[in-house]
């Protein structure tokens, strides 16, 4: 795949007898082509040419690293029983969240299911705020009262842990936001695992008759817990299967692809209503921290990905052949990445949890100043506060 | 006073209480039933608060399954008032997802017996994100509908939901009975910024009320986890809620025949319940009979119990606390076994006897 590198050549004349390896000639922007999308009640569909300028590349090749890292770190921590009960890693998917979060504002709102680490970052909380929520700090993002499942900042309404739930939600997000009349989207993330959930198809149903503004998007990773899409759905073609809904096919490890994917869809969606977009990804960890995730798959499926389709990988060969990086300067990176997740870990490993009263705190809004929490026995009964 | 109807009553009485300098007593402005204490109280808070929305099966074009939301439509239109396909799960988790995101939805289930499709956005999203969030996402939505038992209905179409709901915290719930408590709880719970259940009855839908000047007025709310001593008395204390309150007023009637007082306590909520209302009563007259239309088994009297006994009123006890409620069974379709399914007035009596140890 060789790219279609444009040269801007700046008027300096030192440039012009330099020579192409000097540090103040890179190319600032290449086009590399996708694989063809595959379209469902759709005449056109995402460009397959996509552009990237140096510092796109370089942003998405960062977050994802970060994304890697933490997740990898997560895992570690979940290892030395810092971390308890759920811990659902993103690792191998890092090109969904990336991509999209590159394609919307931070006015669109986003919903996902329980594997919603790398998206909780890619919102806007800070890796220390990730970690440190799964320890269950203070420092964390919900204080530690969520855990690895129910992470929230500004738009992103979590990490939800009853699987397909959140879709529902997703279209009563979109349907707020066409209420209040702004010009924004709501993107709801669920799996190939969800994709049977009843409740969807209540959702797609209703979004399509009021033609509200949400990207379904199924990020299908081939398996649902222990269960391959095969054996749990009758049909596989996640992105038909909105029915009346259009959809479209995206390779979810080209960070590119998914990031024209989810322009193209919210340009359709504010004039339209629902689309659904099927991103096809992997995950290289077990569903869940308690599954080596080898009993339903084989080794050598799993690194055949990591050698063939490793979204950070692919997205680094695009920065090396466009020039726009090199070995050295992208291990800088690795290793300023390396640091910052560490950094964060440390401080998540040491961090005070919160108080105790704090248990007995945002139950409800506003409670009156006389309403008192039971505790576990007659003797307890705590103030609480909103 | 005529019954009341319309806006232009309304305006007049808004008025005189405007005019009014100060008032000793409640007088009564007119009569209204709970369908319309319902109806206006919905009204009155959508033209209020552009936010606050109707959803739910057959409430726009269709009136109202029980013409609760009779008109509104006409007057608020496809924005305001929002008729969903019968897919409660789909439309509750919709409906809460819009209250995230900032609106304030009042989400109706036909009955109470279909929200069991949805209870998991009920209970999971709503009633925990708030707290799972360390408040950062609130909720403000109100779920409403007829709740327990109606007349003919049958098994599937008249269990008491109280104590499932008041079971779980992070939820209001809220079980009114007279057309103030709908009028005034309702529009509490539309303002509330947390998850409310709000149980109504369809027994009580067409039952009429006396209805204050103050009652009448648009901006009249009622505190949600307060109840009401609808009848003072010395010798015995009933607790009800819902459609029973006005049970155990005829049973107290009846029952001041014989020279016994009951105190009847209207509870309004059903969580947070309003323990120290109780406990006073119970501290005054040593009695106490819990009444409930729900199944007896880890219900809303069970509870009631369970506070009295470890709570300071105790020792106040002479006899023990009994419990009224609905029969243990599923409901039965014929009208005898309806009736003997459902507690009446002489199942109450009978309990305050045994209570009084009075034969």
């Amino acid at each position: 795949m060789l790219p279609a590198v444009r040269q801007r050549i700046l008027i300096f004349p030192k440039s012009l007898f330099g020579s192409i390896y000097q540090a103040n000639n890179y190319a600032t922007e290449a086009t590399f082509k996708t694989q063809p999308y595959k379209l469902h009640m759709l005449e056109n569909g995402p460009s397959t040419e996509v552009t990237m300028t140096r510092d796109e590349g370089l942003q998405y090749y960062r977050q994802m690293q970060v994304i890697r890292r933490m997740e990898t770190v997560a895992g570690n921590l979940y290892k030395a029983k810092a971390i308890r009960g759920f811990c659902h890693l993103y690792s191998g998917q890092e090109a969904i969240c990336t991509g999209m979060e590159a394609a919307i504002t931070k006015e669109d709102a986003v919903i996902t299911a329980y594997r919603a680490h790398g998206w909780t970052y890619i919102r806007g909380v800070s890796v220390h705020g990730v970690l440190a929520e799964l320890t269950g700090r203070a420092s964390g993002c919900t204080q530690g009262k969520g855990g690895s499942m129910h992470m929230y900042t500004k738009n992103f309404y979590g990490g939800n842990g009853i699987v397909g739930a959140q879709v529902p939600l997703g279209a009563g997000i979109a349907f707020a936001l066409k209420y209040q009349k702004k010009n924004n989207v709501c993107l709801a993330l669920y799996g190939d695992g969800a994709a049977n959930q009843g409740q969807l198809f209540e959702a797609f149903n209703m979004s399509q008759l009021w033609k509200l503004p949400v990207i379904y998007i199924c990020e299908n990773n081939g398996y649902g817990m222990g269960t391959s899409a095969e054996r749990a759905a009758a049909s596989t073609t996640y992105y038909k299967r909105g029915d009346y809904i259009p959809g479209i096919w995206v390779d979810g490890m080209d960070v590119l692809a998914v990031r024209e994917a989810t322009r193209f869809a919210k340009d359709y969606v504010l004039k339209h209503g629902p689309i659904l977009m099927e991103t096809a990804t992997y995950r290289y960890s077990g569903h869940s921290m308690s599954d080596p995730g080898t009993s339903y798959r084989t080794r050598e499926e799993i690194e055949s990905v990591r050698g063939k389709r490793d979204p950070i990988f692919n997205l680094k060969e695009k920065l090396l052949s466009s020039g726009f990086s090199t070995e050295q300067d992208l291990k800088n990176i690795d290793s300023d990445v390396r640091k910052e997740v560490d950094e964060a870990a440390e401080k998540a490993k040491s961090d005070p949890e919160l108080p105790l009263e704090e248990l007995y705190n945002h139950i409800i809004v506003d409670p009156p100043s006389d309403m008192r929490v039971r505790g576990c026995d007659v003797t307890i009964s705590a103030p609480t506060k909103g | 006073m005529a019954a009341c109807r319309g806006k232009s009553m309304l305006t007049r009485q808004a008025w005189r209480l405007f005019q009014r300098n100060f008032s000793q007593t409640t007088p009564v402005a007119a009569q209204l039933t709970v369908r319309d204490a319902l109806n206006a109280a919905i009204d009155e808070e959508i033209k209020r608060d552009p936010s606050v929305f109707l959803m739910g099966e057959e409430v726009a074009h269709y009136d109202g399954a029980y013409k609760v939301s009779k008109n509104l439509w006409k007057k608020h239109g496809d924005g305001r008032i929002i008729d969903t396909p019968i897919t409660e799960m789909g439309f509750a988790g919709l409906a809460v997802g819009a209250a995230m995101a900032g609106l304030r939805p009042i989400c109706e289930f036909m009955t109470f017996n279909f929200s069991m499709q949805a209870i998991d956005q009920v209970i999971n999203s709503a009633a925990k994100t708030y707290y799972m969030s360390s408040g950062m996402v609130p909720v403000p939505i109100v779920f409403r509908g007829p709740n327990g038992s109606a007349v003919g209905v049958a098994a599937q179409h008249s269990q008491c939901f109280a104590a499932w709901y008041g079971h779980c915290p992070g939820l209001k719930v809220i079980s009114p009975w007279s057309a103030e408590d709908c009028k005034g709880l309702l529009k509490s719970a539309i303002r509330d910024p947390n998850p409310v259940v709000f149980l109504e009855n369809e027994v009580m839908y067409g039952v009429p009320f006396e209805m204050s000047e103050e009652a009448m007025s648009e901006n009249f709310l009622l505190p949600i986890g307060k109840a009401k001593i609808e009848r003072a008395g010395n010798h015995i204390t009933l607790v009800a809620h819902s459609r029973l309150v006005g049970i155990c007023l005829d049973a107290a009637k009846e029952l001041a025949g014989i020279g016994v007082e009951c105190e009847v306590i209207n509870m309004r909520t059903i969580r947070p319940m309003d323990e120290e209302t109780i406990v006073k009563s119970v501290m005054k007259t040593n009695h106490l009979v819990t009444v409930e239309g729900g199944w007896p088994q880890f219900g809303v009297g069970a509870e009631i119990c369970a506070r009295i006994i470890e709570g300071p009123s105790f020792n106040y006890l002479d006899a023990p606390i009994l419990r009224v409620t609905g029969a243990d069974v599923p409901m039965p379709y014929a009208k005898t076994l309806e009736d003997s399914a459902n507690p009446q007035a002489g199942n109450i009596i009978r309990s305050v006897k045994k209570s009084l140890n009075i034969k």
